[in-house]
């Protein structure tokens, strides 16, 4: 079973905020990828019984979407962008710095199964260039020593065994 | 009129996001007025402010509002409901001001919409927020949560006869759905596939039903509006486009970030507002109204960012996010950046899109790593005036504006490249700046 029944439940009181079943299929991709990290093709099966829809209608749907991971990813995700905005800020070198650190390239997962580094188009923030997003979390004005300290934290926390790395505002102490 | 502000009056301050803030501040007073008119009043009002879309296209808002049909129904005569979407999927380059709103005046966007709802006789509401924006989309989901605890949403908003309610539907990563119609597949459960029109949202939208689509910053500005009436709004901006708008400027200046200004405002002066080009370099170009829009030269620069002046400019106001390049920046390089962009984000519908934006792509990054020829040149041309206007939506549009701008614009750069089998900018970077490698750049 790749669904917890809570999951289902949390979907089931969603029902009437849509007029049609369909809808909930993004909602339910992101909920699935909250719970184990990613989609996979089961959990796409259990979607399409749950919700009574072809399989492809969610295949089609989750294989549009990049946010969704249909191969398993780190424990902590990197997502650099390396759009107009940020290239103007030097992200071309954070992305060097990354791959020499963590020993991986763009595009690939550490075989620890601990990182995946990303190069993702324009995160919204330009403003605040350069901009890495870490699993759920924005980090914005990246510069090498901030980007060194981040991946030093991220690091002692996977040894910590924290329960919401990257996602401080799902944490329910930082935000009840 | 520089000091005036209308939705970035208050970010600066503590707690500004909550409803008890908001309320202190006047703060739902607007919808209270709204509610005691008509709804064809609430569009007159919107009409005279001459609000222009703040998400890119322009459109009046008053117009698209009463396109909305009066009293729906289907074959059967039973009424349809009607619909309101707010695009909150932001994800053009160079723009990041929907997300100041909605972490920092959240409940704006939703007396807005509340407003909207009455005007042209919705049900319901659904906030479409890109799906990165986690902890926005939280933070918004808090705002409707208190805005439906105190009444200013559900049944009998107010003690009227309003019934709205409003969700917060979160997007999956797929550029395209800023489009309308693509949104509107989206929030259905479906790819993201922009919809021929017509029909428009306004007859066949969300769920087959008549639907309003508006971004973040137009509704948002709708109180304001209703509060003070049409015609202040209008005066504030140009003949044509009413208001102050949010501006964004990216890239390489000296305070980039957000700035509320009136729509009278050149590009020079926001320029000049974010304190100019960083490190007191040379301005080389600007992308005026997000990636999408033409590139400008410095010396083009001299325009108000206005919808009409821009449009006379030959390029667009667009989402009002205006991205600066200095001298040192190699234009064939960042355009290839932006055309990486546009071959990751087609939908891959309409052949000319999904294959041009692939081969523009390549074609610049081939120029940039000195194997371009000539005949790429010529070969953009053509790719270009087969895709403009022969798509489903303006995706296709998008990509030429920063494609051909810049290859008719900074022409002597592709040659350079081309004639030198190399970035010129990179050597430079390489080698120490002699004069003569200097002499090669600028020829």
């Amino acid at each position: 079973m790749a669904i917890s029944q809570q999951l289902k439940e949390k979907i089931d009181r969603l029902r009437p905020n849509f007029p049609t079943t369909q809808a909930l299929v993004i909602p339910m991709l992101h909920e699935v990828q909250h719970e184990t990290g990613m989609v996979s093709e089961d959990s796409m099966r259990e979607i399409a019984v749950f919700l009574q829809l072809p399989l492809m209608k969610i295949r089609e749907v989750a294989t549009f979407y990049t946010m969704f991971n249909k191969k398993a990813v780190g424990q902590v995700h990197y997502q650099l962008c390396s759009n107009i905005g940020c290239w103007l800020n030097g992200s071309d070198k954070l992305m060097h710095h990354m791959e020499q650190r963590l020993k991986i390239n763009a595009g690939q997962s550490s075989t620890d199964g601990k990182y995946t580094l990303s190069e993702v188009e324009c995160l919204g923030a330009c403003g605040s260039a350069p901009v890495l997003q870490v699993n759920e979390d924005y980090y914005e004005n990246v510069d090498l020593p901030m980007l060194d300290e981040l991946m030093q934290s991220f690091s002692s926390k996977i040894n910590a065994g924290e329960k919401y790395i990257g996602r401080e505002t799902y944490n329910p102490e930082v935000w009840p | 009129m520089m000091g005036e502000k209308i939705l970035t009056k208050y970010i600066a301050e503590q707690n500004c996001q909550t409803i008890d803030f908001y309320l202190a501040h006047d703060g739902y007073k607007a919808l209270r007025k709204a509610l005691s008119i008509t709804p064809d009043a609430v569009i007159e009002e919107v009409k005279k402010s001459n609000l222009r879309g703040r998400g890119g296209a322009g459109f009046p808002t008053g117009m698209k509002w009463s396109f909305m049909p009066k009293n729906p129904v289907d074959a059967d005569g039973r009424p349809r409901p009607k619909y309101l979407v707010c695009n909150a999927d932001e994800g053009e380059p160079g723009t990041f001001k929907d997300r100041l709103i909605m972490t920092k005046n959240p409940h704006a966007l939703i007396e807005g919409m509340v407003i909207a709802a009455h005007a042209v006789g919705a049900v319901r509401g659904y906030i479409y927020i890109r799906g990165e924006f986690f902890k926005e989309a939280r933070l918004l989901q808090r705002a409707i949560d208190d805005a439906r605890g105190q009444g200013y949403l559900g049944k009998n908003i107010l003690g009227s006869n309003l019934h709205f309610d409003l969700f917060v539907y979160r997007g999956a990563g797929a550029y395209i759905c800023g489009e309308e119609s693509a949104l509107l597949n989206s929030l259905e459960g479906k790819r993201g596939e922009p919809r021929l029109k017509p029909p428009f949202p306004a007859q066949v939208g969300a769920f087959g039903m008549p639907t309003c689509v508006n971004n973040v910053e137009t509704f948002a500005v709708i109180p304001y509006i209703i509060e003070h009436g049409g015609p202040k709004f209008a005066a504030m901006g140009t003949e044509k486009s009413g208001g102050l708008r949010l501006f964004c400027v990216s890239g390489q200046v000296e305070r980039p970030g957000i700035y509320e200004l009136s729509m009278r405002t050149t590009l020079r002066e926001l320029i000049d507002i974010a304190g100019g080009v960083r490190n007191g370099k040379k301005l080389k170009a600007v992308i005026p109204g997000g990636a999408s829009a033409p590139m400008l030269t410095a010396e083009e620069i001299d325009v108000p960012l206005c919808f009409d002046a821009m449009m006379k400019a030959q390029t667009m106001a667009g989402s009002g996010g205006a991205i600066v390049m200095s001298e040192d920046v190699c234009i064939v390089e960042a355009t290839s950046i932006l055309l990486r962009f546009y071959e990751h984000e087609s939908c891959g519908q309409c052949s000319q899109c999904r294959e041009g934006s692939h081969w523009l792509a390549r074609m610049f990054a081939r120029i940039e790593a000195g194997k371009g020829t000539h005949d790429d040149l010529i070969t953009i041309e053509r790719i270009c005036a087969n895709m403009a206007g022969q798509t489903i939506c303006a995706f296709a549009d998008a990509v030429t504006g920063p494609a051909l701008s810049a290859v008719r614009k900074f022409r002597s750069e592709f040659e350079d490249h081309i004639r030198q089998r190399r970035c010129p900018q990179k050597a430079m970077l390489r080698a120490p700046a002699t004069d003569s490698v200097r002499g090669q750049t600028h020829v």
